[in-house]
């Protein structure tokens, strides 16, 4: 339900800027910038203590040396020359690009249409919000909650398969439903689509619907009005909500584990490992490298659509 | 109601959207189902009768590692941080309300704070930890960790909030001599109730709920994600679907809780006008 609001929200010091009212009260009170600075510091010492010194410590470790026991200071490079001069880092590396790929493009065509059938299909501001909740409400299960209740479906004994024998269409169970990729990108799928759903839904509320009357009575067809009027407005929303999916993905690991059963690999989970293995400096550098693409990503996508201009 | 005919567009998407939730709901609601399995039954149908048993076999501490302990860690832990993600975000919404230096800076290191991985910000706090000679805890490291997760979120809704909320009223409550204390507690304060409500549930349940960054932020003491997902390597009877529904509807059940206080808040403010 809070979600609703994620992105309206992005460009506010932007707006704030450009709100005159601000500006002015800032004229007037401007001697009470004091109380700002001391309003804004929990905020910055925790991010700076949990987010920003954390990322810090992983770059310095990410140089250090370790062994089978411990991990020691010093300045050797070879994590990194380790971890990009091995096929299997690149072999990972393209797999979690190719789960990013697949399930951003299904929980963007998912959540799209979704999102456009509350937005534009539902006439009533009540009915909007309550079917809006019944797609929020199981997002807040646990994840891993989630990912347990396709074994009943998908297992060899599962529902699926059970029926499909029955019905006469396969003669053995399936193999490929449970512990496969298969099984990986209906999971996040599942997990994911909401935080496509949200921003999208969000946008499209916003659009001015005397805009898509005009279009209709200058002559385009529906199919016009969407592809000429609703996505180039919707394209705020949906860039927020690739963003929160590629980022989820690109860093998921429990999905990975648990729905592959082992027999698929992704970034996350190769840290993941090598985290329980006490290679710390190996799986900081994977960490330093991890960040580095998924900021490249979010770069190229904000290059594509500039969210705090657009909204 | 309506006068205008449904296209023939409606009807598709509707069938679309109906899919859709029932693909959200389809494996929840067989989980719960086979939580009520016989005590022979096992993880997948056909039923094999119907009984609690597994649900009662939840509680006996032996048979699934540490249940209680867990849930208690994660509730208490869900708690704090629905305290502070409450009480920082309000304070940064309001810091937010003017400019000043470095709120840009800030404003980006919460929004990176949602998208940086999160096994990277376990990793990263984990050994900030050990590089400090502090041991990790759920209630230090691990809080902090769910922290960077809640305040992102709490800090957006709260910008959202103030984008919104009027200065009238408060040159109002000023014009009749009100204190900035007095504005914010009796003016401020009451029309943002509801927000605070929707920031403190969603830090519960993200808290509550949250995995990869208590991994290597935990210590010694499972939260109730950790034990289920210890649970999921080594235990294969419907006992895990039981502690499926029970952590399922002890969710739901917060986020009832929480809309009722809001429509209440609605309601009471209504009222007094």
């Amino acid at each position: 339900m809070a979600a609703i609001v994620v992105d309206d929200t992005s460009i506010s010091s932007e707006s704030e800027r450009a709100n005159p009212k601000t500006a002015g009260k800032i004229r007037r009170d401007g001697g009470s910038s004091f109380s700002s600075y001391l309003q804004a510091t929990p905020l910055a010492v925790i991010l700076g203590l949990f987010l920003l010194l954390p990322i810090l410590t992983i770059g310095m470790v990410s140089f250090w040396d370790y062994d089978s026991v411990r991990i020691y200071p010093d300045f050797v490079t070879f994590n990194y020359t380790e971890t990009l001069g091995s096929w299997v880092t690149w072999k990972t590396y393209l797999n979690t690009l190719k789960f990013t790929v697949i399930v951003w493009a299904l929980t963007m065509v998912i959540g799209f249409w979704v999102a456009h059938f509350l937005a534009f299909h539902i006439r009533s501001a009540t009915m909007q919000m309550i079917l809006f909740l019944v797609c929020t409400v199981p997002f807040l299960t646990s994840n891993i909650i989630r990912m347990i209740s396709w074994v009943p479906f998908l297992g060899r004994n599962g529902l699926i398969n059970s029926s499909l024998i029955q019905l006469g269409i396969v003669p053995k169970p399936l193999e490929f439903l449970l512990f496969s990729e298969f099984a990986v990108v209906l999971a996040m799928v599942h997990l994911y689509t909401l935080f496509m759903v949200t921003p999208i839904f969000n946008t499209l509320m916003r659009i001015d619907r005397s805009l898509i009357e005009a279009a209709r009575d200058a002559g385009a067809s529906g199919f016009q009005v969407l592809t000429n009027v609703i996505i180039p407005l919707a394209k705020p929303g949906i860039a927020i909500g690739s963003i929160f999916v590629v980022t989820l993905v690109m860093g998921d690991f429990i999905t990975v584990r648990f729905m592959s059963g082992g027999q698929s690999a992704s970034v996350g989970l190769m840290m993941s490992n090598q985290i329980s293995l006490l290679q710390y400096p190996a799986a900081a550098a994977n960490a330093v490298i991890l960040l580095i693409v998924v900021l490249l990503i979010v770069a190229a996508i904000l290059r594509v659509v500039d969210i705090r201009k657009e909204l | 109601m309506q006068s205008e005919k449904r296209s023939r567009e409606f009807y598709i998407l509707a069938f679309f959207f109906t899919l859709f939730v029932l693909f959200l709901y389809g494996p929840l609601s067989t989980i719960f189902i086979l939580s009520f399995q016989g005590p022979s039954g096992g993880l997948t149908f056909p039923m094999n009768g119907t009984s609690i048993h597994w649900f009662s076999n939840l509680f006996e501490q032996q048979a699934v590692g540490d249940f209680g302990g867990s849930f208690r860690r994660s509730m208490v832990l869900g708690l704090m941080t629905t305290t502070i993600t409450v009480v920082v975000s309000l304070l940064a919404g309001l810091a937010f309300r003017r400019k000043f230096r470095g709120s840009t800076f800030l404003f980006y290191l919460a929004i990176s704070s949602l998208v940086v991985p999160s096994i990277l910000i376990s990793l990263g706090i984990g050994l900030f930890f050990q590089v400090l000679g502090i041991r990790p805890a759920w209630w230090s490291s691990g809080l902090g960790a769910h922290l960077t997760w809640t305040l992102p979120f709490g800090v957006l809704i709260m910008f959202a909030v103030f984008n919104r909320f009027s200065p009238a009223y408060e040159e109002a409550a000023r014009d009749l001599g009100a204190t900035s204390w007095q504005t914010f507690r009796h003016v401020v304060l009451p029309m943002i109730a509801p927000s605070l409500i929707g920031v403190g549930l969603f830090g519960f349940t993200l808290s509550y709920d949250e995995f990869a960054r208590t991994l290597m932020t935990a210590g010694t003491f499972n939260t109730l994600p950790l034990e289920i997902y210890g649970m999921t390597t080594n235990v294969t009877t419907p006992v895990l679907y039981a502690l499926g529904t029970v952590t399922t509807v002890f969710s739901f059940l917060i986020i009832f809780i929480a809309l009722t206080a809001i429509i209440v808040v609605g309601r009471r403010r209504a009222r007094i006008g």
